[in-house]
């Protein structure tokens, strides 16, 4: 990891109109993503990970979604002010993803030949031939074995695992500067998370690859990033490096999660602790911290008034009433 | 495929054999017979008529005889006309209302998908409520009244075009108001069809991939989206196509077309069991056909459809 910022997200706010109201499901969330660091974002399922990362290269469905506010600034562009043409020139090039479904993320109609080799010759200067073997050495990279064989086939021809695999060789196959990994193991068997982690972890490593993984399993990015923002109701409430993020946890939400994680060494009779309540709902969220009706520590303040970031140093942050003074 | 192809094949066999075989006897089980209209005929001409038409057999023989009769693709003779054999008939109507059903076919399919098309990209604007309108018009309003309105207004008001089919009068804008009408239905249900496919295969998360991987527009729908999206169009093809020769009976009536629709019914009300049989025959052959290449069609398209 480096210290050159590649990615800087700065105040992005994305909204969606829909009929009960608008939905902040990004409400000003800031983040950098330095070159070669593996970036985690953790959050329970509805927080706006997902969002967030799909407006990174102005993904959004609109309607009903709309990017409301903020920066994306990418190797000193704002990917939301250019054209779109220019952006399809970094989608899948620059900047690729890989997504949580991988029975449903490739298409069935095609080879994935087809679907890599497409990939391939939009982005850089190879004839379908040479596309082709490119394709092949990223299959097999991707520890698909046989993958001149296994290029001419169908996605249903192939396992979850396996095609989560033939994911990452297209995503990697036009070498990006960001792999974006939005929940990439949630669907696939315990036993075959750690292999596909591994694979990302590898092939990202030799390339110096930024990696932004996505997941609402704090137990998969303590092994893998040098930083993790939590994310809750749309907002990232603390980030800060793995290891000090685990240790010294701030904010009241992520100390939850952290006590919530299974553990080898406690007591096997132990309740495992889970943070009471439900996530809420984030349409028409007045502006307080989202977390005070499930925080223990919650006080007045918290219901009237969204605290601003607190720096504690070394990159670590939170956004909490207990660190920030009111003004 | 070759060998699923060919399995699939020889299981139409059986299947017109039960076609032939169902039709045979309902038809003689139906009452009257066609002899039962003449009333005055003395009984030795009707002996005879039973006789020359082997009608004086036990049904099983008679079974049996027309059955290799078939085999031969030999109708007999017709009872009702008695100049002209059963395959001379048809020989005469069938191409009509073959060239009126495929047009209508091709012109329904082409069109609905194109409609289909547009009015999911364009989904909820103008295109989109212009095109979903017609379609329910098309859906809902029955072949007996479109024919009718279209020789209305293109035919009687505008005298655009002819208004109905006559022997001096055989150039192609003759059957344009016909084969509009019958298309009309098909092509409804075609463009809703796919208009509804299209919308779904777009929320679709390949879909999302292919957009994420930097394709453009144009390549994600021309590439992703429509072949997973025409499918249900593809295997609706077959029950369109028996729709639509159906629906030439109609329309043939309607527009005073000398194709098969009209001794079709004819033939019916008249109990000419050879005519019946030919005709029952010869639309069973073309929509077991249809529905056999339809399923090829569909093999090819879905790799994920297993040939064993
Ligand atoms: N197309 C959409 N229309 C309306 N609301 C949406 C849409 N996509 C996402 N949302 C809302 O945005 C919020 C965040 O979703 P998401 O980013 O997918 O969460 P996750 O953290 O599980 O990835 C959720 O409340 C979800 O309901
Ligand atoms: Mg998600």
């Amino acid at each position: 990891m480096t210290e050159e910022v590649i990615l800087r997200v700065k105040g992005l706010q994305t909204y969606f109109h829909t009929d009960e109201g608008i939905v902040k499901a990004v409400d000003g969330v800031s983040f950098d993503l330095r070159r070669g660091e593996t970036l985690g974002i953790v959050g329970e399922s509805g927080s706006g990970k997902s969002v967030t990362n799909l407006s990174i290269i102005n993904m959004i469905p609109s309607p009903p979604g709309r990017i409301a506010g903020g920066e994306v600034e990418f190797m000193g562009t704002d990917l939301l002010k250019i054209p779109v043409k220019d952006l399809r020139a970094i989608r899948g090039n620059k900047i690729s993803m890989i997504f949580q479904d991988p029975m449903t993320s490739l298409n069935p109609y095609l080879r994935i030949s087809t679907q890599m080799v497409e990939t391939i010759v939009l982005h850089q200067d190879l004839d379908k031939k040479a596309a082709k073997d490119k394709a092949i050495d990223m299959l097999k990279l991707a520890g698909i074995p046989a993958p001149e064989k296994r290029i001419d086939q169908y996605p249903h021809q192939f396992s979850g695992g396996m095609r989560q695999r033939v994911m990452i060789a297209m995503a990697l196959s036009c070498n990006p500067e960001i792999l974006i990994a939005d929940e990439p193991t949630s669907a696939l068997d315990v036993t075959i998370q750690a292999q596909i982690l591994d694979i990302i972890r590898g092939l990202t490593a030799q390339t110096g690859t930024s990696v932004i993984l996505i997941t609402h399993s704090l137990g998969v990015v303590a092994g893998m990033c040098d930083t993790i923002c939590v994310m809750y109701a749309g907002r990232i409430v603390e980030r800060g490096p793995t290891g000090e993020l685990f240790e010294a946890p701030k904010h009241p939400y992520t100390q939850g999660l952290i006590k919530s994680v299974p553990r080898l060494d406690k007591a096997s009779g132990e309740r495992l602790f889970s943070i009471r309540g439900q996530p809420p709902n984030v349409i028409d969220l007045p502006d307080c911290c989202p977390f005070y009706p499930r925080c223990d520590k919650a006080m007045d303040l918290c219901k009237r008034k969204y605290p601003a970031s607190k720096d504690l140093g070394n990159g670590h942050a939170v956004s909490c009433w207990l660190y920030t003074e009111a003004k | 495929m070759g060998k699923f192809i060919i399995r699939r094949f020889l299981s139409l066999i059986p299947t017109m054999f039960v076609i032939i075989t169902f039709s045979f006897f309902l038809i003689r089980f139906a009452p009257g017979g066609p002899f039962s209209g003449e009333k005055n005929l003395p009984e030795q001409v009707i002996q005879n008529m039973m006789k020359k038409y082997h009608m004086d057999e036990p049904l099983f023989t008679q079974y049996i005889r027309y059955f290799g009769d078939v085999l031969r693709w030999d109708f007999g003779p017709s009872f009702k006309y008695k100049e002209s054999s059963v395959n001379e008939l048809i020989e005469q109507c069938f191409p009509v209302s073959i060239m009126l059903g495929s047009a209508a076919l091709v012109l329904s399919v082409v069109f609905g998908i194109l409609v289909g098309i547009i009015s999911a990209l364009k989904q909820n604007r103008w295109q989109d409520y212009l095109s979903m309108s017609l379609a329910v018009v098309g859906i809902s309003v029955p072949l007996f009244v479109i024919g009718p309105v279209l020789q209305l207004i293109f035919a009687m008001k505008l005298h655009w075009l002819p208004l109905t089919w006559t022997s001096r009068n055989t150039s192609v804008t003759f059957a344009l108001l016909p084969v509009i009408t019958l298309a009309f239905p098909y092509f409804a249900y075609i463009a809703r069809l796919s208009r509804a496919s299209i919308l779904e295969v777009l929320r679709a998360d390949y879909v999302r991939t292919a957009r994420a991987k930097g394709l453009s527009e144009n390549v994600v729908i021309a590439k992703h989206v429509l072949k997973g999206a025409l499918l249900p169009v593809v295997s609706y093809l077959g029950p369109a196509f028996a729709g639509i020769i159906t629906g030439s009976l109609v329309v043939e009536s309607t527009f005073a077309i000398p194709g098969i629709g009209r001794i079709f019914v004819q033939s019916a009300l008249n109990r000419d069991y050879t005519l019946i049989m030919a005709e029952v025959i010869i639309f069973s052959l073309i929509l077991v056909l249809v529905n056999f290449l339809v399923d090829i069609l569909y093999g090819f398209l879905d790799p994920r459809i297993a040939y064993k």
